[in-house]
């Protein structure tokens, strides 16, 4: 492990507060955007002496994660023209709390797992642990669909951070899978957005509610 | 050459996407289904076979697995061009390319034994049945859409979280990490127990979303409800049976780490709450579609119920896999035209089916009595086996629970079904002049003799696959 792993992983932890704290949509997508960006740098610093492969895992995480999804958001926000987040079920306070709360414990939960010598001292499984929750807490409190893509997309995140960990067992051919996977889901899920705000004038998935017992 | 079984599928969506004839396009489906189940007989005849460096292989689970959905799309594919004829002016070269790219895909997923791969497929899988439930293009679909994408998603998501935990407590255990599923059984003696445990929990939350196990069955009724009958079928006997495949094959990495014991608690435990929830929301159901939704989780419950009480359960359960996976099909078929017929699938506007549409309504009820385990039917078979093996198992209180729980679900799903079939249609039903057609109602009667054959006598070809797929989930 290179030393320089954990000044970009807590880059990684800041981007999710952030990501817990704003309102502005273009702020929400432009630092999960920067957040696989960064993803991509620490996959070629942990696998820098894997050669071509790692790089190319690299290059494909950044050019997926960091330009080519961000601007299939930014383009719906602008069809859509919704700018703001408004009124989440739960409040950006108390969700950046619980996010900050959430960081700690994947701290101590990471701790009781069994690891491996060399991640003992990193924090990487931690950073990992607290992404993806940072995910679901985005996926369950917000109410615009533009955002709740984020959500999933931080989620994601958050389990390539632990494939970090396990390149080995992941070959270029399977991530590079799901990087399509990962784009066309949002592609599809981006079209559906656009029907959605023309169907209904509104992006709010709190109005999707026909369908209930 | 397994293969084959991806790309010829695949290829044939895009030629259907491209073909300019809308006439000609629909009978595409059912090309692509005879090829797709030519090429699986052949492979089920063949001893196991393995290609791409053992990355596909067809072992004795994915050949039930593949064997029965390759027979379930191909029934339901002669379905396609009566359908489509029922609904002019839709945009067909999308629903029937992703028609075909969802067997490809999923076939793909069936045959993939490295985890990573087997989680490409499956998200693909779940992406190409997108356009399938956008249909019909209005806002409930809309809305059932984008609940099935998104928690679809987030659920496969988290199987690929699992699927690293388990790579993990390889590298934990010395052996390097690997997700090839061979690696994983032989090394799976020294896998670190703990990450193990955390691996199974995350994995079967993740598949059993997709499967549509409870609580994390919301989207199954939106999805269903909204989508093409034959859509229903597909997803209920198709793709929910490929996520119980990928269970499965975490079930066997438990049980060769001598954690079988854990797996199966679990199992038995999802499954019942499964049935519990199904049968709460089935009783009073008045959209007969969702109804079927609820059936499909409690049958999701009942096959990981098998599973988890073992030994003879694992036979019923594959068993079950199939029975249900028929029963669905009758359902979802004879509940589409039905829909056709009266166009609408709320019990206040739908009466007296037997009058309007004799045929599927009698289809219908036939369903309702062969999914909810009535003798002479399949299903019948299968939970009886189950049950006996709670029952020989010593689990008296878990088998008396199964039990009650079948029968809540009799009288729930009862009720609304015989709200449809019986009584005097409305006036504006009547006005409709739906017509029972040979390639709308011939399907739905294949998969009813099916299942009545499944219940009265399994050709031995067919007991053959599910005892040695039984066998291999029990020996390790």
């Amino acid at each position: 492990m290179t030393p320089s792993l954990d000044p970009l992983l807590v880059l990684v932890l800041l981007l999710n507060l952030f990501l817990l704290g704003t309102t502005r949509l273009r702020a929400v997508i432009g630092s999960s955007a920067l957040q696989g960006v960064v993803l991509g740098v620490l996959a070629f610093v942990v696998h820098g002496h894997a050669a071509i492969e790692a790089f190319l895992v690299a290059a494909g995480a950044v050019i997926v994660k960091g330009f080519i999804i961000p601007r299939l958001l930014y383009k719906a926000m602008r069809d859509a023209a919704i700018h703001r987040e408004v009124e989440p079920f739960i409040g950006f306070i108390p969700s950046l709390l619980l996010g900050a709360v959430g960081a700690g414990l994947s701290v101590l939960f990471a701790q009781t797992l069994p690891l491996v010598p060399e991640h003992k001292a990193t924090l990487l499984l931690p950073t990992s642990f607290a992404t993806v929750l940072t995910g679901f807490i985005i996926l369950t409190t917000r109410r615009k669909a533009i955002t709740q893509v984020v959500g999933y997309l931080v989620l994601e995140n958050g389990i390539f951070v632990m494939g970090l960990a396990l390149l080995q067992a992941m070959p270029l051919l399977v991530e590079a899978g799901v990087l399509l996977d990962l784009f066309v889901g949002i592609l599809v899920m981006g079209i559906i957005i656009n029907h959605i705000s023309r169907e209904f004038s509104s992006m709010d998935t709190a109005r999707l509610s026909s369908l209930k017992e | 050459m397994l293969l084959a079984l991806v790309i010829v599928p695949l290829v044939l969506g895009a030629v259907a996407f491209a073909t300019p004839s809308p006439k000609l396009r629909p009978w595409l489906v059912p090309l692509g289904a005879v090829a797709h189940a030519a090429l699986t007989l052949y492979f089920l005849m063949q001893p196991a076979a393995a290609a791409l460096g053992g990355w596909l292989v067809l072992d004795p689970l994915g050949k039930v697995v593949l064997g029965f959905v390759s027979l379930l799309f191909l029934i339901c594919a002669f379905y396609v061009p009566g359908y489509l004829a029922l609904r002019p002016g839709r945009k067909t070269s999308i629903f029937c390319a992703a028609l075909l790219a969802f067997l490809g895909t999923m076939s793909l997923m069936i045959l993939s034994h490295h985890l990573g791969l087997m989680w490409v497929a499956i998200e693909s899988a779940t992406l190409s049945s997108a356009p399938l439930l956008y249909f019909n293009r209005n806002q409930r679909s809309l809305e059932a859409t984008w609940k099935y994408l998104l928690i679809g998603s987030v659920g496969i998501a988290l199987a690929l979280f699992g699927s690293f935990f388990l790579a993990y407590s390889a590298l934990k255990g010395g052996m390097g990490s690997s997700l090839l599923f061979e690696d994983l059984v032989h090394d799976a003696p020294h896998l670190s127990i703990p990450w193990l445990h955390v691996a199974f929990v995350i994995l079967l939350v993740g598949y059993g979303t997709k499967m549509g196990l409870a609580p994390m069955h919301t989207w199954k009724p939106d999805a269903y409800g909204e989508a093409p009958g034959l859509v229903g079928a597909l997803l209920a006997g198709g793709l929910t049976n490929c996520a119980f495949l990928a269970i499965l094959r975490f079930v066997q990495i438990c049980g060769a780490a001598g954690e079988g014991a854990f797996a199966r608690h679990l199992l038995v435990v999802m499954g019942l709450v499964s049935m519990a929830v199904a049968g709460i929301f089935m009783a009073g159901q008045r959209d007969y579609k969702r109804m079927l939704a609820y059936s499909s989780v409690e049958h999701m419950g009942i096959l990981v119920f098998g599973i988890g009480i073992g030994g003879l359960g694992t036979f019923g359960a594959l068993l079950h896999l199939v029975n249900n996976g028929l029963g669905k099909g009758l359902l979802f078929l004879s509940a589409g035209n039905i829909h056709r017929a009266f166009g609408s699938k709320r019990t206040e506007d739908v009466t007296g089916a037997l009058r309007l549409a004799p045929a599927s309504a009698a289809l219908f009820l036939a369903g309702f009595f062969a999914i909810t385990g009535s003798p002479p039917f399949g299903p019948f078979m299968s939970e009886f086996t189950i049950l006996n093996a709670a029952v020989t198992g010593g689990r008296f209180a878990t088998a008396a629970l199964f039990l009650l729980m079948l029968a809540i679900v009799f009288i729930g799903m009862g009720a609304t079904v015989l709200r449809v079939v019986q009584g005097e249609p409305s006036d504006i039903a009547k006005a409709r002049g739906y017509k029972e057609r040979f390639l709308t109602v011939g399907p739905a009667v294949v998969f009813l003799v099916l299942v009545v054959l499944m219940g009265v006598y399994i050709p031995s070809p067919v007991s053959g696959l599910l005892h040695k797929a039984a066998a291999s989930l029990e020996l390790q």
